[in-house]
């Protein structure tokens, strides 16, 4: 294992990760909901009354950062190596994978290690482990 | 009202996971990929996530409403089964293979990149496979 200076960001990244946690808050002292982006999005595709405009509202909110960050001159190119048909494959497992384990990134990563949830601890140490195991087969194996 | 709260703290996320160069698949991969050139970033946006996201539930847990007054809707599952762990398992294949998970990607869906595109309608596919597969049973 080497370290990939180049591209390490460790202030923004720590920044960055700080800003995301100051949402989860806003969203969770003002409103009373977990930020967890696959948990929101999933509960508009089997809206409930009553339950609906504020997973539009914070979603609406998450499309509309591009722009902002645009203003602030934020704007890197990323680096997407995955062609479309790994693509299509990797997002029908991130849908299917995150409904059957409640949860992503956030949800269990940021929200739920934030409230030491042992079920969300659990599914963080799996779905890096899984992740960090592909990475190893795709571009160490194959 | 609430409604423009959280479109507020899903513009501050937005920014963060811009910030933080969560939106770059290429960064994710670099942290997953722990046997070549690794970049540890992504270990710093946890970090700094879960340092503030860790006071803010301990304050919402004392008070057991929200500032506001409302009611708290959190999780209350303390189990660990199968299909918890399976179904992380399987998203951190999916996310292992494009480096991207669903908030990022969103968000690169709304800065116009194709790939993004095609991987969020791919996973709103996946989500309707999973309540499809649910009223099977």
């Amino acid at each position: 294992m080497t370290i990939d200076w180049s591209h390490f960001t460790p202030a923004m990244s720590l920044a960055g990760g700080a800003l995301i946690g100051f949402a989860a808050a806003m969203l969770l002292l003002l409103s009373g909901r977990v930020a967890g982006i696959s948990g929101i999005v999933g509960g508009l595709l089997a809206p409930h009354r009553g339950d609906v405009a504020w997973r539009l509202a914070f979603v609406a909110g998450l499309l509309a950062a591009p722009a902002a960050m645009l203003m602030l001159g934020e704007g890197r190119a990323p680096r997407i190596d995955a062609g479309y048909g790994t693509l299509v494959i990797a997002g029908l497992l991130v849908g299917a994978g995150t409904s059957y384990g409640s949860g992503c990134t956030s949800g269990h990563g940021v929200c739920g290690l934030s409230r030491l949830s042992p079920r969300s601890l659990a599914a963080t140490v799996a779905f890096m482990a899984a992740g960090m195991l592909t990475v190893f087969v795709v571009r160490h194996l194959a | 009202m609430n409604a423009l709260y959280c479109f507020a703290a899903g513009l501050v996320f937005g920014a963060g996971l811009i910030l933080s160069g969560m939106t770059d698949p290429g960064k994710v991969i670099g942290f997953l990929d722990v046997a070549g050139n690794w970049d540890p970033s992504l270990a710093f946006v946890m970090a700094g996530a879960i340092l503030v996201g860790f006071f803010a539930f301990r304050a919402a847990g004392r008070r057991g409403r929200t500032f506001l007054g409302g009611a708290l809707h959190l999780p209350t599952r303390r189990d660990i089964d199968l299909r918890l762990l399976g179904g992380a398992a399987v998203f951190g294949i999916g996310w292992g293979l494009a480096g991207f998970c669903p908030g990022p990607a969103l968000v690169s869906f709304a800065s116009g990149v194709d790939q993004a595109a095609v991987f969020v309608a791919a996973m709103l596919g996946g989500m309707l496979v999973y309540r499809a597969a649910e009223r099977l049973r």
